[in-house]
Protein backbone atom coordinates (compact mmCIF):
# COMPACT_ATOMS: atom_id res chain seq x y z
CA UNK A 1 0.00 0.00 0.00
CA UNK A 2 2.75 2.45 0.82
CA UNK A 3 4.66 1.27 -2.11
CA UNK A 4 1.56 2.72 -4.31
CA UNK A 5 1.00 5.68 -2.27
CA UNK A 6 4.86 6.66 -3.32
CA UNK A 7 4.87 5.53 -6.55
CA UNK A 8 1.70 7.61 -7.08
CA UNK A 9 3.61 10.76 -5.69
CA UNK A 10 6.76 10.44 -7.57
CA UNK A 11 4.96 10.20 -10.75
CA UNK A 12 1.80 12.54 -9.72
CA UNK A 13 2.50 14.38 -13.35
CA UNK A 14 3.08 11.60 -15.46
CA UNK A 15 -0.04 10.13 -13.94
CA UNK A 16 -2.01 14.19 -14.34
CA UNK A 17 -0.44 14.45 -18.01
CA UNK A 18 -1.96 11.21 -18.81
CA UNK A 19 -5.36 11.76 -16.91
CA UNK A 20 -6.02 14.48 -19.11
CA UNK A 21 -4.72 13.44 -22.68
CA UNK A 22 -7.20 10.92 -22.11
CA UNK A 23 -10.18 13.31 -22.07
CA UNK A 24 -8.51 15.46 -24.49
CA UNK A 25 -8.03 12.58 -26.99
CA UNK A 26 -11.29 11.35 -27.05
CA UNK A 27 -12.94 15.06 -27.04
CA UNK A 28 -10.77 15.69 -29.99
CA UNK A 29 -12.13 12.68 -31.95
CA UNK A 30 -16.06 12.69 -30.91
CA UNK A 31 -18.22 13.74 -33.89
CA UNK A 32 -15.57 12.72 -36.43
CA UNK A 33 -17.60 12.05 -39.88
CA UNK A 34 -16.93 8.23 -41.41
CA UNK A 35 -15.34 9.59 -44.36
CA UNK A 36 -12.20 10.95 -42.42
CA UNK A 37 -11.77 8.05 -40.48
CA UNK A 38 -9.13 6.36 -42.30
CA UNK A 39 -7.17 9.59 -42.79
CA UNK A 40 -7.57 10.15 -38.96
CA UNK A 41 -6.37 6.61 -38.08
CA UNK A 42 -3.67 6.96 -40.26
CA UNK A 43 -2.75 10.53 -38.94
CA UNK A 44 -2.77 9.18 -35.71
CA UNK A 45 -0.69 6.28 -36.49
CA UNK A 46 2.33 8.66 -37.37
CA UNK A 47 1.75 10.96 -34.36
CA UNK A 48 2.59 7.86 -32.15
CA UNK A 49 5.82 7.56 -34.24
CA UNK A 50 6.87 10.32 -31.35
CA UNK A 51 8.81 7.12 -29.91
CA UNK A 52 11.79 7.76 -32.39
CA UNK A 53 12.57 10.22 -29.80
CA UNK A 54 13.10 7.46 -27.06
CA UNK A 55 15.14 5.71 -30.30
CA UNK A 56 16.75 8.68 -30.61
CA UNK A 57 17.59 9.20 -26.78
CA UNK A 58 18.59 5.75 -26.34
CA UNK A 59 21.06 5.55 -29.40
CA UNK A 60 22.19 8.81 -28.25
CA UNK A 61 23.84 6.74 -24.90
CA UNK A 62 24.38 3.11 -26.68
CA UNK A 63 28.33 1.69 -25.53
CA UNK A 64 28.76 -1.76 -26.56
CA UNK A 65 28.10 -2.59 -30.36
CA UNK A 66 24.68 -4.47 -29.46
CA UNK A 67 22.87 -1.47 -28.32
CA UNK A 68 23.86 0.39 -31.55
CA UNK A 69 22.72 -2.14 -33.91
CA UNK A 70 19.29 -2.22 -31.78
CA UNK A 71 19.10 1.38 -31.76
CA UNK A 72 20.18 1.93 -35.31
CA UNK A 73 17.32 -0.11 -35.92
CA UNK A 74 14.90 1.72 -33.60
CA UNK A 75 15.29 5.06 -35.35
CA UNK A 76 15.00 3.34 -38.59
CA UNK A 77 11.72 1.73 -37.74
CA UNK A 78 10.94 4.77 -35.54
CA UNK A 79 11.62 7.31 -39.12
CA UNK A 80 9.50 4.88 -41.29
CA UNK A 81 6.35 5.49 -39.05
CA UNK A 82 6.83 9.16 -38.67
CA UNK A 83 8.00 9.74 -42.23
CA UNK A 84 5.48 7.29 -43.90
CA UNK A 85 2.91 7.78 -41.64
CA UNK A 86 2.83 11.49 -42.37
CA UNK A 87 3.21 10.83 -46.17
CA UNK A 88 0.20 8.44 -46.64
CA UNK A 89 -1.91 10.45 -44.69
CA UNK A 90 -1.20 13.59 -46.77
CA UNK A 91 -1.90 11.72 -49.66
CA UNK A 92 -4.80 10.15 -48.71
CA UNK A 93 -5.91 13.79 -47.77
CA UNK A 94 -4.77 15.19 -51.27
CA UNK A 95 -7.46 13.53 -53.37
CA UNK A 96 -9.83 15.25 -50.70
CA UNK A 97 -8.47 18.46 -51.07
CA UNK A 98 -8.81 18.11 -55.02
CA UNK A 99 -12.51 17.39 -54.77
CA UNK A 100 -12.91 20.70 -52.51
CA UNK A 101 -11.54 22.63 -55.96
CA UNK A 102 -13.82 21.31 -57.91
CA UNK A 103 -17.06 22.13 -56.36
CA UNK B 1 23.92 22.74 -14.89
CA UNK B 2 22.86 24.35 -11.43
CA UNK B 3 20.77 23.09 -9.22
CA UNK B 4 17.92 25.16 -8.08
CA UNK B 5 15.93 24.26 -5.13
CA UNK B 6 12.44 25.62 -4.11
CA UNK B 7 9.98 25.31 -1.10
CA UNK B 8 8.69 22.56 -2.58
CA UNK B 9 11.58 19.94 -4.87
CA UNK B 10 15.12 20.70 -6.13
CA UNK B 11 16.08 20.38 -9.62
CA UNK B 12 17.94 20.98 -12.38
CA UNK B 13 18.45 23.89 -14.70
CA UNK B 14 19.86 24.80 -17.79
CA UNK B 15 19.19 26.79 -20.56
CA UNK B 16 19.30 23.89 -22.65
CA UNK B 17 16.99 21.48 -20.60
CA UNK B 18 14.44 24.62 -20.83
CA UNK B 19 14.45 24.90 -24.61
CA UNK B 20 13.83 21.45 -24.93
CA UNK B 21 11.15 21.39 -22.55
CA UNK B 22 9.67 24.14 -24.27
CA UNK B 23 9.80 22.49 -27.62
CA UNK B 24 8.18 19.75 -26.03
CA UNK B 25 5.26 21.65 -24.67
CA UNK B 26 5.12 23.12 -28.45
CA UNK B 27 5.39 19.92 -30.45
CA UNK B 28 2.33 18.49 -27.54
CA UNK B 29 0.70 21.62 -28.57
CA UNK B 30 1.03 20.64 -32.28
CA UNK B 31 -0.20 17.25 -31.89
CA UNK B 32 -3.30 18.30 -30.28
CA UNK B 33 -4.15 20.64 -32.88
CA UNK B 34 -3.05 18.56 -35.59
CA UNK B 35 -5.23 15.98 -34.51
CA UNK B 36 -8.19 18.52 -34.03
CA UNK B 37 -8.01 19.69 -37.64
CA UNK B 38 -7.71 16.10 -39.04
CA UNK B 39 -11.55 15.44 -37.90
CA UNK B 40 -12.59 18.19 -40.46
CA UNK B 41 -12.56 17.74 -43.85
CA UNK B 42 -11.97 21.32 -45.03
CA UNK B 43 -8.36 21.50 -42.41
CA UNK B 44 -7.52 17.63 -42.17
CA UNK B 45 -4.91 18.56 -44.33
CA UNK B 46 -2.93 20.74 -42.76
CA UNK B 47 -3.41 19.38 -39.36
CA UNK B 48 -1.55 16.58 -40.71
CA UNK B 49 1.21 18.73 -41.38
CA UNK B 50 0.85 20.82 -38.38
CA UNK B 51 1.20 17.45 -36.68
CA UNK B 52 4.36 16.30 -38.62
CA UNK B 53 5.64 20.15 -37.69
CA UNK B 54 5.79 19.17 -34.15
CA UNK B 55 7.24 15.63 -34.71
CA UNK B 56 9.94 17.22 -36.40
CA UNK B 57 10.36 19.67 -33.79
CA UNK B 58 10.95 17.53 -31.20
CA UNK B 59 13.24 15.13 -32.87
CA UNK B 60 15.32 18.11 -34.06
CA UNK B 61 15.42 19.26 -30.48
CA UNK B 62 15.98 16.42 -28.82
CA UNK B 63 18.99 15.47 -30.64
CA UNK B 64 20.43 18.96 -29.89
CA UNK B 65 19.08 19.64 -26.59
CA UNK B 66 18.78 16.18 -25.24
CA UNK B 67 21.39 15.43 -21.62
CA UNK B 68 20.66 12.28 -19.64
CA UNK B 69 22.31 12.42 -16.01
CA UNK B 70 24.85 9.84 -15.14
CA UNK B 71 25.73 7.72 -12.33
CA UNK B 72 28.37 10.24 -11.61
CA UNK B 73 26.04 13.08 -11.18
CA UNK B 74 27.37 14.67 -14.63
CA UNK B 75 25.62 15.30 -18.03
CA UNK B 76 26.03 14.14 -20.99
CA UNK B 77 24.83 14.83 -24.11
CA UNK B 78 23.40 12.88 -27.27
CA UNK B 79 26.47 11.07 -28.87
CA UNK B 80 26.46 8.54 -31.78
CA UNK B 81 24.87 11.42 -33.91
CA UNK B 82 26.24 10.51 -36.90
CA UNK B 83 24.83 7.01 -36.85
CA UNK B 84 20.89 8.82 -35.37
CA UNK B 85 21.20 11.18 -38.67
CA UNK B 86 22.34 7.83 -41.03
CA UNK B 87 19.21 6.00 -39.71
CA UNK B 88 17.13 9.23 -39.58
CA UNK B 89 17.63 9.73 -43.47
CA UNK B 90 17.34 5.58 -44.29
CA UNK B 91 14.21 5.57 -42.84
CA UNK B 92 12.84 9.25 -44.27
CA UNK B 93 13.92 7.91 -47.68
CA UNK B 94 12.45 4.32 -47.12
CA UNK B 95 9.18 5.25 -45.25
CA UNK B 96 8.89 8.62 -48.09
CA UNK B 97 9.53 6.36 -51.11
CA UNK B 98 6.95 3.41 -49.76
CA UNK B 99 3.97 5.70 -49.01
CA UNK B 100 4.22 7.64 -52.42
CA UNK B 101 4.69 4.34 -54.34
CA UNK B 102 1.72 2.05 -53.06
CA UNK B 103 -1.27 1.96 -54.84
CA UNK B 104 -4.54 2.88 -53.28
CA UNK B 105 -5.73 0.37 -52.53
CA UNK B 106 -2.86 -1.17 -50.69
CA UNK B 107 -3.05 2.18 -48.43
CA UNK B 108 -4.86 0.22 -45.65
CA UNK B 109 -1.71 -2.71 -45.56
CA UNK B 110 0.84 0.54 -45.92
CA UNK B 111 -0.57 2.03 -42.68
CA UNK B 112 -0.53 -1.79 -41.25
CA UNK B 113 2.96 -1.81 -41.54
CA UNK B 114 3.97 1.30 -40.55
CA UNK B 115 2.00 1.00 -36.84
CA UNK B 116 4.04 -2.32 -37.04
CA UNK B 117 7.55 -0.29 -36.99
CA UNK B 118 6.27 2.04 -34.24
CA UNK B 119 5.39 -0.97 -32.13
CA UNK B 120 9.04 -2.65 -32.94
CA UNK B 121 10.93 0.98 -32.13
CA UNK B 122 8.95 0.79 -28.66
CA UNK B 123 9.87 -2.65 -28.08
CA UNK B 124 13.39 -2.14 -28.99
CA UNK B 125 13.43 0.60 -26.88
CA UNK B 126 12.41 -1.47 -23.78
CA UNK B 127 14.70 -4.33 -24.37
CA UNK B 128 18.08 -1.66 -24.68
CA UNK B 129 17.09 -0.01 -21.57
CA UNK B 130 16.21 -2.74 -19.48
CA UNK B 131 19.36 -4.13 -18.94
CA UNK B 132 20.75 -0.76 -18.13
CA UNK B 133 18.07 -0.34 -15.22
CA UNK B 134 18.94 -4.22 -14.02
CA UNK B 135 22.44 -3.35 -13.83
CA UNK B 136 21.21 -0.14 -12.15
CA UNK B 137 18.83 -1.52 -9.25
CA UNK B 138 21.55 -4.44 -8.65
CA UNK B 139 24.00 -2.16 -7.91
CA UNK B 140 22.08 -0.57 -5.28
CA UNK B 141 21.11 -3.91 -3.74
CA UNK B 142 17.52 -3.86 -4.71
CA UNK B 143 15.31 -6.79 -3.69
CA UNK B 144 12.85 -6.32 -6.43
CA UNK B 145 12.17 -4.65 -9.91
CA UNK B 146 8.90 -3.17 -8.05
CA UNK B 147 8.97 0.58 -9.56
CA UNK B 148 7.45 2.41 -12.14
CA UNK B 149 10.29 2.45 -14.46
CA UNK B 150 10.66 -1.22 -14.76
CA UNK B 151 6.80 -1.10 -15.06
CA UNK B 152 6.79 1.25 -18.11
CA UNK B 153 9.83 -0.98 -19.56
CA UNK B 154 7.72 -4.29 -19.19
CA UNK B 155 4.60 -2.98 -20.51
CA UNK B 156 6.39 -0.91 -22.99
CA UNK B 157 8.05 -4.30 -24.36
CA UNK B 158 4.51 -6.14 -24.33
CA UNK B 159 2.80 -3.72 -25.72
CA UNK B 160 5.24 -2.93 -28.86
CA UNK B 161 5.55 -6.33 -29.42
CA UNK B 162 2.07 -7.19 -29.76
CA UNK B 163 1.00 -4.36 -31.74
CA UNK B 164 4.42 -5.56 -33.82
CA UNK B 165 3.21 -9.09 -34.85
CA UNK B 166 -0.31 -7.97 -34.38
CA UNK B 167 0.45 -5.39 -37.69
CA UNK B 168 2.31 -7.68 -39.49
CA UNK B 169 -0.54 -10.38 -39.53
CA UNK B 170 -2.85 -7.92 -39.86
CA UNK B 171 -0.79 -6.34 -43.38
CA UNK B 172 -0.28 -10.05 -44.45
CA UNK B 173 -4.58 -10.33 -44.25
CA UNK B 174 -5.35 -7.82 -45.99
CA UNK B 175 -2.74 -8.68 -48.64
CA UNK B 176 -4.13 -11.52 -49.18
CA UNK B 177 -0.82 -13.57 -47.73
CA UNK B 178 -2.30 -15.27 -44.47
CA UNK B 179 -6.04 -16.68 -44.89
CA UNK B 180 -8.47 -16.44 -41.96
CA UNK B 181 -7.43 -19.24 -39.56
CA UNK B 182 -10.83 -20.11 -37.58
CA UNK B 183 -10.97 -22.00 -34.62
CA UNK B 184 -12.20 -22.15 -31.57
CA UNK B 185 -9.47 -23.67 -29.82
CA UNK B 186 -7.50 -20.84 -31.03
CA UNK B 187 -9.82 -18.59 -28.30
CA UNK B 188 -8.31 -20.48 -25.07
CA UNK B 189 -4.79 -20.82 -26.38
CA UNK B 190 -5.13 -16.74 -26.97
CA UNK B 191 -6.79 -16.26 -23.49
CA UNK B 192 -4.10 -18.65 -21.97
CA UNK B 193 -1.67 -16.99 -23.87
CA UNK B 194 -2.49 -13.05 -22.24
CA UNK B 195 -2.68 -14.08 -18.75
CA UNK B 196 1.00 -16.17 -19.08
CA UNK B 197 2.36 -12.82 -20.66
CA UNK B 198 0.98 -10.66 -17.75
CA UNK B 199 2.06 -13.27 -15.24
CA UNK B 200 5.55 -13.33 -16.52
CA UNK B 201 5.59 -9.70 -16.28
CA UNK B 202 4.57 -9.51 -12.61
CA UNK B 203 7.04 -12.65 -12.56
CA UNK B 204 9.87 -9.97 -13.43
CA UNK B 205 8.74 -7.42 -11.08
CA UNK B 206 8.71 -9.03 -8.03
CA UNK B 207 12.02 -11.04 -8.78
CA UNK B 208 15.34 -9.73 -7.59
CA UNK B 209 17.80 -7.61 -10.12
CA UNK B 210 20.80 -9.61 -10.87
CA UNK B 211 23.51 -7.70 -13.32
CA UNK B 212 23.40 -8.45 -16.51
CA UNK B 213 20.75 -11.55 -16.47
CA UNK B 214 18.69 -10.77 -19.18
CA UNK B 215 17.42 -14.00 -20.63
CA UNK B 216 13.96 -12.85 -19.16
CA UNK B 217 13.45 -9.57 -21.42
CA UNK B 218 14.18 -11.92 -24.46
CA UNK B 219 11.39 -14.59 -22.99
CA UNK B 220 9.18 -11.68 -22.96
CA UNK B 221 9.41 -10.54 -25.97
CA UNK B 222 9.08 -13.62 -27.64
CA UNK B 223 6.01 -13.91 -25.97
CA UNK B 224 4.52 -10.68 -26.53
CA UNK B 225 5.72 -11.15 -30.47
CA UNK B 226 3.22 -14.83 -30.45
CA UNK B 227 0.79 -13.54 -28.63
CA UNK B 228 0.50 -10.73 -31.54
CA UNK B 229 -0.01 -13.48 -33.88
CA UNK B 230 -2.85 -15.91 -32.03
CA UNK B 231 -4.30 -12.54 -31.19
CA UNK B 232 -4.78 -11.17 -34.64
CA UNK B 233 -4.74 -14.70 -36.42
CA UNK B 234 -8.59 -15.50 -35.88
CA UNK B 235 -9.83 -12.37 -36.80
CA UNK B 236 -11.70 -12.12 -40.03
CA UNK B 237 -9.83 -10.35 -42.28
CA UNK B 238 -12.80 -8.28 -43.01
CA UNK B 239 -12.47 -6.80 -39.17
CA UNK B 240 -8.73 -6.00 -40.20
CA UNK B 241 -10.05 -2.48 -39.89
CA UNK B 242 -11.12 -2.48 -37.18
CA UNK B 243 -7.57 -4.63 -35.58
CA UNK B 244 -5.75 -1.65 -36.95
CA UNK B 245 -7.19 0.94 -35.32
CA UNK B 246 -7.06 -0.94 -32.44
CA UNK B 247 -3.11 -2.04 -32.53
CA UNK B 248 -2.64 1.64 -33.37
CA UNK B 249 -4.18 2.60 -29.73
CA UNK B 250 -1.60 -0.21 -28.72
CA UNK B 251 1.16 1.70 -30.16
CA UNK B 252 0.28 4.59 -28.73
CA UNK B 253 -0.08 3.24 -25.13
CA UNK B 254 3.64 1.54 -25.24
CA UNK B 255 5.06 4.86 -26.98
CA UNK B 256 3.41 6.57 -23.87
CA UNK B 257 5.51 4.21 -21.57
CA UNK B 258 8.41 5.54 -23.10
CA UNK B 259 7.34 8.52 -22.27
CA UNK B 260 7.24 7.46 -18.62
CA UNK B 261 10.54 6.04 -18.46
CA UNK B 262 12.01 9.04 -19.98
CA UNK B 263 9.56 11.84 -18.17
CA UNK B 264 9.90 12.80 -21.37
CA UNK B 265 6.19 14.64 -22.02
CA UNK B 266 5.96 14.80 -25.69
CA UNK B 267 6.26 11.10 -25.93
CA UNK B 268 3.47 10.61 -23.00
CA UNK B 269 1.18 13.35 -24.85
CA UNK B 270 1.46 12.17 -28.13
CA UNK B 271 1.61 8.52 -26.72
CA UNK B 272 -1.77 8.87 -24.62
CA UNK B 273 -3.49 11.35 -27.37
CA UNK B 274 -3.07 8.44 -29.68
CA UNK B 275 -4.24 6.01 -27.53
CA UNK B 276 -7.48 6.98 -26.13
CA UNK B 277 -8.68 8.58 -29.51
CA UNK B 278 -7.62 5.36 -31.52
CA UNK B 279 -9.71 3.61 -28.95
CA UNK B 280 -12.38 6.15 -29.97
CA UNK B 281 -12.05 5.32 -32.98
CA UNK B 282 -12.17 1.51 -32.57
CA UNK B 283 -15.32 2.22 -30.99
CA UNK B 284 -17.13 4.07 -33.66
CA UNK B 285 -15.81 1.74 -36.09
CA UNK B 286 -17.06 -1.08 -34.49
CA UNK B 287 -20.29 1.27 -33.71
CA UNK B 288 -20.74 1.92 -37.61
CA UNK B 289 -21.17 -2.18 -38.11
CA UNK B 290 -23.40 -2.31 -35.14
CA UNK B 291 -21.37 -4.65 -33.28
CA UNK B 292 -19.29 -4.64 -30.08
CA UNK B 293 -15.36 -4.50 -29.90
CA UNK B 294 -15.01 -8.04 -27.93
CA UNK B 295 -17.42 -9.19 -30.60
CA UNK B 296 -14.69 -8.29 -33.65
CA UNK B 297 -12.13 -9.45 -31.17
CA UNK B 298 -13.67 -12.96 -30.02
CA UNK B 299 -14.38 -13.21 -33.82
CA UNK B 300 -18.16 -13.81 -33.93
CA UNK B 301 -18.00 -13.66 -37.98
CA UNK B 302 -17.12 -16.91 -39.98
CA UNK B 303 -17.82 -19.22 -37.34
CA UNK B 304 -20.37 -22.36 -36.63
CA UNK B 305 -23.76 -20.42 -37.14
CA UNK B 306 -22.78 -18.69 -40.41
CA UNK B 307 -24.00 -21.51 -42.64
CA UNK B 308 -26.87 -19.84 -43.05
CA UNK B 309 -30.15 -21.24 -44.61
CA UNK B 310 -29.37 -24.41 -47.86
CA UNK B 311 -28.97 -22.78 -51.55
CA UNK B 312 -28.89 -25.78 -53.53
CA UNK B 313 -32.31 -25.33 -54.85
CA UNK B 314 -31.81 -21.76 -56.00
CA UNK B 315 -30.86 -20.46 -58.75
CA UNK B 316 -29.40 -16.89 -59.65
CA UNK B 317 -30.60 -14.86 -63.12
CA UNK B 318 -27.55 -13.60 -65.11
CA UNK B 319 -28.21 -10.60 -67.73
CA UNK B 320 -26.18 -10.10 -70.50
CA UNK B 321 -24.32 -7.15 -70.96
CA UNK B 322 -26.21 -5.78 -74.05
CA UNK B 323 -29.41 -5.64 -71.40
CA UNK B 324 -27.15 -4.16 -68.75
CA UNK B 325 -26.15 -1.18 -71.58
CA UNK B 326 -30.21 -0.79 -72.30
CA UNK B 327 -31.25 -0.99 -68.79
CA UNK B 328 -28.73 1.15 -67.55
CA UNK B 329 -29.57 3.72 -70.80
CA UNK B 330 -33.03 4.02 -70.22
CA UNK B 331 -33.35 4.64 -66.37
CA UNK B 332 -33.24 8.56 -64.96
CA UNK B 333 -31.47 7.52 -61.51
CA UNK B 334 -29.01 4.84 -60.64
CA UNK B 335 -27.15 3.92 -57.69
CA UNK B 336 -23.60 2.49 -57.67
CA UNK B 337 -23.04 0.73 -54.50
CA UNK B 338 -19.02 -0.49 -54.20
CA UNK B 339 -17.09 -2.81 -52.12
CA UNK B 340 -13.80 -4.13 -51.69
CA UNK B 341 -14.16 -5.67 -55.18
CA UNK B 342 -14.13 -2.38 -56.42
CA UNK B 343 -10.71 -1.90 -55.26
CA UNK B 344 -9.23 -5.03 -56.00
CA UNK B 345 -9.98 -4.45 -59.57
CA UNK B 346 -9.20 -0.66 -59.51
CA UNK B 347 -12.55 -0.09 -61.60
CA UNK B 348 -12.96 3.55 -59.49
CA UNK B 349 -12.02 5.51 -62.62
CA UNK B 350 -14.25 3.45 -65.03
CA UNK B 351 -16.71 3.95 -62.41
CA UNK B 352 -16.39 7.62 -63.01
CA UNK B 353 -16.00 6.87 -66.82
CA UNK B 354 -19.37 5.06 -66.72
CA UNK B 355 -21.12 7.67 -64.78
CA UNK B 356 -20.10 10.31 -67.32
CA UNK B 357 -21.34 8.74 -70.56
CA UNK B 358 -24.76 8.18 -68.02
CA UNK B 359 -24.80 11.75 -67.64
CA UNK B 360 -24.20 12.90 -70.91
CA UNK B 361 -27.59 10.70 -71.69
CA UNK B 362 -29.54 12.33 -68.79
CA UNK B 363 -29.45 9.43 -66.40
CA UNK B 364 -28.23 10.19 -62.94
CA UNK B 365 -25.46 8.32 -61.52
CA UNK B 366 -24.75 8.05 -57.92
CA UNK B 367 -22.67 6.24 -55.41
CA UNK B 368 -23.85 4.84 -52.01
CA UNK B 369 -21.19 4.58 -49.73
CA UNK B 370 -21.78 1.95 -46.99
CA UNK B 371 -19.33 3.30 -43.69
CA UNK B 372 -17.32 0.26 -43.58
CA UNK B 373 -17.62 -0.88 -47.08
CA UNK B 374 -14.11 -2.12 -48.48
CA UNK B 375 -11.44 -2.98 -45.87
CA UNK B 376 -11.44 0.45 -43.94
CA UNK B 377 -14.07 2.93 -42.95
CA UNK B 378 -13.89 5.38 -45.89
CA UNK B 379 -12.31 3.38 -48.14
CA UNK B 380 -14.66 4.09 -51.12
CA UNK B 381 -14.53 7.41 -50.92
CA UNK B 382 -10.73 7.38 -50.70
CA UNK B 383 -10.70 5.68 -54.02
CA UNK B 384 -13.79 7.23 -56.03
CA UNK B 385 -12.02 10.57 -54.68
CA UNK B 386 -9.03 9.33 -56.49
CA UNK B 387 -10.74 8.99 -60.12
CA UNK B 388 -12.43 12.80 -59.39
CA UNK B 389 -15.71 11.53 -58.55
CA UNK B 390 -17.22 14.79 -56.76
CA UNK B 391 -18.11 14.63 -53.86
CA UNK B 392 -22.02 15.35 -54.04
CA UNK B 393 -21.73 12.57 -55.83
CA UNK B 394 -21.58 10.04 -53.13
CA UNK B 395 -24.30 9.54 -50.97
CA UNK B 396 -23.83 8.13 -47.26
CA UNK B 397 -26.44 4.79 -46.55
CA UNK B 398 -29.46 6.74 -44.66
CA UNK B 399 -29.64 9.02 -47.67
CA UNK B 400 -29.28 6.53 -50.60
CA UNK B 401 -31.53 4.04 -48.75
CA UNK B 402 -34.48 7.09 -48.38
CA UNK B 403 -33.99 7.61 -52.29
CA UNK B 404 -33.76 3.89 -53.26
CA UNK B 405 -37.90 3.89 -53.90
CA UNK B 406 -36.99 5.95 -56.69
CA UNK B 407 -33.82 4.35 -58.19
CA UNK B 408 -34.15 2.59 -61.19
CA UNK B 409 -31.36 0.25 -61.52
CA UNK B 410 -28.58 -0.45 -58.39
CA UNK B 411 -25.22 -1.69 -59.78
CA UNK B 412 -23.57 -3.65 -57.07
CA UNK B 413 -19.90 -3.87 -57.75
CA UNK B 414 -17.86 -5.88 -55.83
CA UNK B 415 -20.01 -5.73 -52.67
CA UNK B 416 -21.90 -8.33 -50.62
CA UNK B 417 -21.54 -7.72 -46.83
CA UNK B 418 -22.87 -4.49 -46.76
CA UNK B 419 -25.80 -5.13 -49.17
CA UNK B 420 -26.90 -8.17 -47.77
CA UNK B 421 -30.85 -8.88 -46.90
CA UNK B 422 -29.70 -10.96 -43.79
CA UNK B 423 -28.78 -8.52 -41.29
CA UNK B 424 -32.36 -7.14 -41.55
CA UNK B 425 -34.60 -10.09 -41.33
CA UNK B 426 -32.62 -13.33 -40.40
CA UNK B 427 -31.88 -13.22 -36.90
CA UNK B 428 -30.13 -16.31 -36.84
CA UNK B 429 -27.17 -14.42 -39.05
CA UNK B 430 -24.27 -13.02 -37.89
CA UNK B 431 -24.23 -9.90 -39.10
CA UNK B 432 -27.93 -9.38 -38.35
CA UNK B 433 -28.75 -6.16 -36.94
CA UNK B 434 -25.53 -4.38 -38.90
CA UNK B 435 -26.83 -1.61 -40.95
CA UNK B 436 -26.88 -2.21 -44.91
CA UNK B 437 -27.91 -0.53 -48.03
CA UNK B 438 -31.19 -1.92 -49.20
CA UNK B 439 -30.41 -2.54 -52.54
CA UNK B 440 -33.54 -5.21 -52.72
CA UNK B 441 -35.57 -2.24 -52.49
CA UNK B 442 -34.68 -0.93 -56.10
CA UNK B 443 -36.66 -1.63 -59.58
CA UNK B 444 -33.84 -3.42 -60.69
CA UNK B 445 -30.33 -4.71 -58.80
CA UNK B 446 -27.45 -5.52 -60.82
CA UNK B 447 -24.77 -7.06 -59.41
CA UNK B 448 -20.94 -7.54 -60.55
CA UNK B 449 -19.32 -10.26 -59.28
CA UNK B 450 -16.30 -12.35 -59.85
CA UNK B 451 -17.69 -16.02 -58.79
CA UNK B 452 -20.55 -16.31 -56.52
CA UNK B 453 -18.10 -16.51 -53.94
CA UNK B 454 -19.36 -15.69 -50.66
CA UNK B 455 -18.31 -12.16 -48.84
CA UNK B 456 -15.51 -11.86 -46.57
CA UNK B 457 -17.81 -12.76 -43.58
CA UNK B 458 -18.46 -16.10 -45.07
CA UNK B 459 -22.07 -15.92 -45.06
CA UNK B 460 -25.24 -16.90 -48.02
CA UNK B 461 -26.19 -13.67 -49.60
CA UNK B 462 -30.18 -13.90 -50.47
CA UNK B 463 -29.71 -10.88 -52.47
CA UNK B 464 -28.27 -12.75 -55.38
CA UNK B 465 -31.90 -15.40 -55.80
CA UNK B 466 -34.21 -12.34 -55.21
CA UNK B 467 -36.28 -11.52 -57.81
CA UNK B 468 -35.41 -8.39 -59.05
CA UNK B 469 -31.93 -9.20 -59.08
CA UNK B 470 -29.64 -9.66 -62.11
CA UNK B 471 -26.06 -10.69 -62.04
CA UNK B 472 -23.06 -9.94 -64.18
CA UNK B 473 -20.44 -12.12 -63.55
CA UNK B 474 -16.31 -11.43 -64.21
CA UNK B 475 -13.98 -8.98 -62.86
CA UNK B 476 -15.38 -5.48 -62.15
CA UNK B 477 -12.87 -3.55 -64.13
CA UNK B 478 -13.05 -5.94 -67.20
CA UNK B 479 -17.30 -6.01 -66.62
CA UNK B 480 -17.28 -2.32 -66.64
CA UNK B 481 -15.06 -1.72 -69.32
CA UNK B 482 -17.43 -3.83 -71.91
CA UNK B 483 -20.09 -2.14 -70.29
CA UNK B 484 -19.31 1.32 -70.83
CA UNK B 485 -18.45 0.45 -74.72
CA UNK B 486 -21.51 -1.86 -74.93
CA UNK B 487 -23.39 2.03 -73.67
CA UNK B 488 -21.37 4.00 -76.13
CA UNK B 489 -22.33 1.71 -79.24
CA UNK B 490 -25.97 2.25 -78.49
Amino acid sequence: MNDILKFLLEYREAIFIIILSIFLGIEVISHVPSVLHTPLMSGANAIHGVVIIGAIIVMGHAVNILAMILGFIAVVLGTLNVVGGFVVTDRMLEMFRKKKKQL
Amino acid sequence: METIQTLTKTFEFSEYISILELSYILASVLFILGLKKLSHPDTARSGNLWAAAGMGLAIVFTILFHKTKLEDGTYQGIHNIGWIVGALIIGTVVGWLAARKVKMTAMPQMVSIFNGMGGACAALISMMEFPRMQNELAGHQATTMLNGEALAILLGLMIGGVSFAGSMVAFGKLDERIGDVKSPVLRYINLSFLFILLGFVVFIMFKSPVAGENWMIYTLAGLALVYGVTFVLPIGGADMPVVISLLNSFTGVAAAMGGFLYSNQAMLTGGILVGSSGTILTMLMCKAMNRSLLNVIIGAFGGSSAAGPATGDKTVKEISLSDAAVLLSYSQKVLVVPGYGLAVAQAQHLCHELENLLASKGVELKYGIHPVAGRMPGHMNVLLAEADVAYEKLQEMEDANNEMNNTDVVIVVGANDVVNPAAEDDASSPIYGMPVIKVWEAKNTIIMKRSMAKGYAAIENNLFFMPKSRMLFGDAKATLQKLVSEIKNL
